[in-house]
């Protein structure tokens, strides 16, 4: 028999420029490094670049930079001004996407073909929707009374998670710059280069110096950044116990925050589904990304008379998943972005193991060098098992079933979290019913994992509070609280 | 040389299997309903996600080289016009036998593909090269004709040497609900082909919805085809790749429950390499590997083989040469 086997298709790196080592952008200007840590491709194990440790002085010099920017510009700019800047940052992250491409999966991990496809087109997505609010602003419906236009807070502290480094960071800096708030963000310790390079696309863009300011180092940067004193506001993408680290650390504060957590959501597949897609849908919401998403599907729900079904499909299809090289455009899953996540992964995979849950991975070889987790399905879950109520964020699946749809409901609803959900059914009844009942933030039907600017996206309970994107994203950013600037312009 | 192994059936053989497969002891208009509407649907979206995302692969060097290769040998070369006469039938013909004229290693297509009336004319011509003779029949492309004409015009094409017959689905039939019809006209047909392979063709331009072509599929494949083929060429749209998508995960299930195995011909439309290509990811990431043969998968295409012959000169020269160095038939 033939096998149609796919040559090697490496994405070449020539495009990008990685410089030895990396200072922190500062008031529209680098710094000179200084303390530096490493930043690794996960594929390799490879040092990529050095980057600054920002202690707690520059974060002093960062805030400064954006409140002066704030106050002296970007603050009294009107809507339709700032709608520019913003315009052309998104062309240019259209201009520069296989750079940014390439970048994100050396210094992520996550495969050429996401990045590509995924995470550069929609942060580019975010800022063409939030240019288009920015000269709109009082028309959103954001004021309760009508009486007063909405102002932003001023200065925004961002801090985001290595998950998705690039449209994170768009995720937090478009409504931020759309509604007149200056920005210090502070990417992951392990994923810093795209933020860099978004560094020199704001240069490109001649944004006003200190608009956005984007600070490196580890969790101690971003520990002095949430504890200043003059940033009005906080915005946080990461895991639950840093969230709760931060609600304690600006309680009794005037801070406000929006926070956006982890997750445990069912995807949930009713026996009248249309098997082969909720076969895709199940695929994607557990593997993409190599599973390291807030909100993939990692707890899937199958009634039990298609247990079998579902699960014979899925093995199959897992059969044909690309497990390798990043940079491969055919790859469809990368390495894991740390030794720290590869070792949470695996203990909590033995975990599931001790727990009576069944192991599957297809065949697989893994590279020898980097952090690599083969895709892997626990069968014969409980709710009771660590594996279904713990956030694993990796490529592990843990099949669960129920009989009837409140059995779905209340197992899905079941958890600390509340951020996602699933549903497939060929009955539209069900899926309006279920997504009423789901306490999730988003409840996906007969699709997993689509994410657009419009769309609202944040969580219940566990998983923060607040919401991103859409004119729901757009409340975070303001208030209607009089101006501190004289003549500030709308 | 392609081949080819068809058992012959008779449309009682095949009504019995049929009842075994449904789980009846009578095949009734119902009884099909039943089993039809039972399958899993299909959602459109995911669907054609799927089979977008299938078509971002990227297939270079050696594999190109390998696929190219492939593709040629899986095309029906085909003419159905009211205007073929026996020098373009022969023309064709010639160019199946020697697809390029500067490299004798240019592999063949696998059959060609012409009205009945021109399968003498065919088979004159390719002689004992291997290369088979596909006539389409039963009133091909609407298939309004009575069954009496539909069985002639087969068994016509089977005298005339025909390897294989493309038949069309009554679709009027199958839209109006009237399942047991178009499974009786396929086994009859299947009947009537003796060994001839049967490739059903459903015209799913005509069935519009993906559920549709499950269900037809499925209907095809109980009532003997040997193959399901998309479309007659002539209804627009023809094969596409989600549609072709439903039909491979239908030809593989269908031999998970049965162990028969069952070809897919998409037909109609396919016109670059490019486009070849992405059908054998499919096929490859679909069905498996074991569909990819001309025994199991065929290209319904005319211009698809000098665009193949194109950048297989491509490949091995390294530069693009020119409409002028491809024969046209």
């Amino acid at each position: 028999m033939p096998k149609f086997e796919y040559a090697p298709a490496p994405e070449s790196r020539a495009i990008v420029t990685i410089e030895k080592s990396y200072g922190l952008f500062i008031d529209g200007a680098f710094t000179r490094p200084k303390a530096t840590f490493p930043t690794l491709n996960p594929a390799d194990e490879t040092v990529l670049a050095e980057v600054s440790q920002a202690g707690p002085k520059d974060v002093d010099k960062a805030v400064a930079a954006a409140r002066r920017a704030y106050e002296g510009v970007w603050g009294r700019m009107s809507g339709a001004e700032r709608g520019k800047y913003l315009f052309r940052i998104a062309r240019i992250l259209q201009e520069r996407a296989r750079e940014f491409a390439v970048l994100e999966t050396l210094d992520n991990g996550k495969p050429i073909k996401e990045t590509r496809d995924v995470d550069v087109p929609v942060a580019a997505a975010h800022f063409f929707y939030h240019a288009g609010w920015a000269d709109k602003l009082e028309y959103a419906g954001l004021s309760a009374s009508g009486a007063d236009v909405p102002r932003p807070h001023g200065v925004v502290g961002q801090v985001i998670p290595w998950n998705f480094p690039l449209l994170m960071l768009a995720w937090k800096i478009a409504p931020a710059l759309a509604t007149g708030n200056t920005v210090v963000l502070k990417p992951a310790e392990t994923t810093p280069l795209s933020a860099l390079l978004f560094a020199e696309v704001c240069q490109q863009a001649e944004l006003p110096a200190g608009v956005v300011n984007i600070i490196t180092g580890d969790g101690r940067t971003g520990q002095a950044l949430v504890e200043h004193p003059d940033v009005d506001k906080i915005a946080f993408t990461g895991s639950t116990e840093v969230g709760k680290a931060i609600a304690r650390t600006i309680a009794g504060t005037s801070k406000k925050a929006t926070l956006e957590l982890g997750g445990k959501a069912a995807n949930i597949v009713f026996d009248d589904a249309p098997l082969d897609q909720a076969v895709e849908g199940i695929v994607n919401g557990i593997f993409f990304n190599q599973g390291q998403v807030c909100c993939a599907g990692s707890r899937l729900l199958v009634q039990e008379n298609v247990h079998d079904q579902v699960v014979a499909k899925l093995k199959r299809r897992l059969g044909t998943l690309r497990v390798g090289d990043p940079m491969d455009k055919n790859s469809d899953l990368g390495a894991i972005n740390s030794k720290a996540q590869l070792d949470r992964i695996t203990s909590l995979v033995e975990a599931g193991v001790a727990e009576g849950a069944e192991r599957w991975s297809p065949e697989c070889t893994l590279p020898a060098k980097g952090y690599w987790f083969p895709p892997t399905v626990l069968t014969g879950v409980s709710q009771t098992h660590r594996v279904a109520t713990e956030e694993i964020f990796g490529p592990v699946l843990s099949v669960l079933t129920f009989r009837t749809p409140q059995e779905a409901v209340a197992k899905a609803n079941n958890t600390a979290y509340g951020l996602s959900a699933g549903v497939w059914t060929e009955k539209g009844s069900r899926i309006l019913w279920m997504a009423d009942q789901l306490k999730a933030g988003v409840v996906w039907a007969n699709t997993f994992n689509r994410f657009d600017p419009t769309s609202p996206f944040g969580g219940y309970k566990e998983s923060g509070y607040g919401r991103e994107g859409g004119r729901h994203g757009l409340e975070a950013y303001v208030t209607t609280a009089p101006s501190t600037l004289t003549g500030a312009a709308r | 040389m392609v081949t080819v192994s068809t058992t012959t059936r008779t449309a009682q053989d095949l009504t019995a299997q049929a009842r075994d497969v449904l789980g009846v002891s009578r095949l009734t208009n119902h009884a099909l309903t039943s089993w039809l509407h039972g399958l899993p649907g299909v959602d459109q979206v995911g669907c054609e996600a799927r089979a977008a995302s299938l078509g971002t692969r990227s297939v270079k060097t050696t594999s190109k080289a390998w696929a190219i290769d492939t593709a040629i040998g899986m095309i029906d070369l085909t003419t159905l016009e009211g205007s073929d006469t026996v020098g373009k039938v022969r023309s064709l013909c010639a160019k199946a036998l020697v697809p390029d004229p500067l490299d004798p290693t240019t592999p063949r297509p696998a059959a060609i593909c012409v009205y009945g009336d021109m399968v003498a004319t065919a088979k004159a011509a390719l002689g004992d090269s291997g290369i088979h003779v596909a006539a389409v029949a039963t009133a091909f492309p609407s298939g309004r004709a009575s069954m009496p004409v539909k069985l002639a015009d087969t068994r016509d094409a089977v005298e005339a040497g025909a390897d294989e017959i493309d038949m069309v689905i009554d679709r009027g039939a199958f839209l109006s609900g009237d399942y047991l019809t178009v499974f009786n006209q396929i086994a009859e047909v299947k009947q009537a082909c003796g060994t001839a392979h049967l490739k059903v063709i459903m015209e799913t331009g005509e069935l519009v919805t993906y559920d549709n072509v499950r269900r037809a599929s499925y209907l095809s494949m109980l009532a003997g085809g040997d193959f399901i083929k998309t479309s007659t060429g002539k209804v627009q749209p023809a094969a596409t790749l989600p549609v072709t998508l439903i039909m491979l995960e239908a030809v593989r299930d269908w031999r998970d429950l049965t162990g028969t195995q069952v070809g897919v011909k998409p037909a109609g439309g396919i016109k670059t390499t490019k486009d070849a290509i992405k059908y054998l990811v499919m096929v490859s990431e679909i069905a498996g590997d074991d569909w990819l043969t001309p025994e199991w998968f065929r290209f319904g295409a005319s211009s698809l083989l000098n665009d193949l012959i194109l950048q297989r000169q491509k490949l091995a020269t390294g530069a693009y040469s020119g409409a002028d160095y491809v024969t046209i038939d």
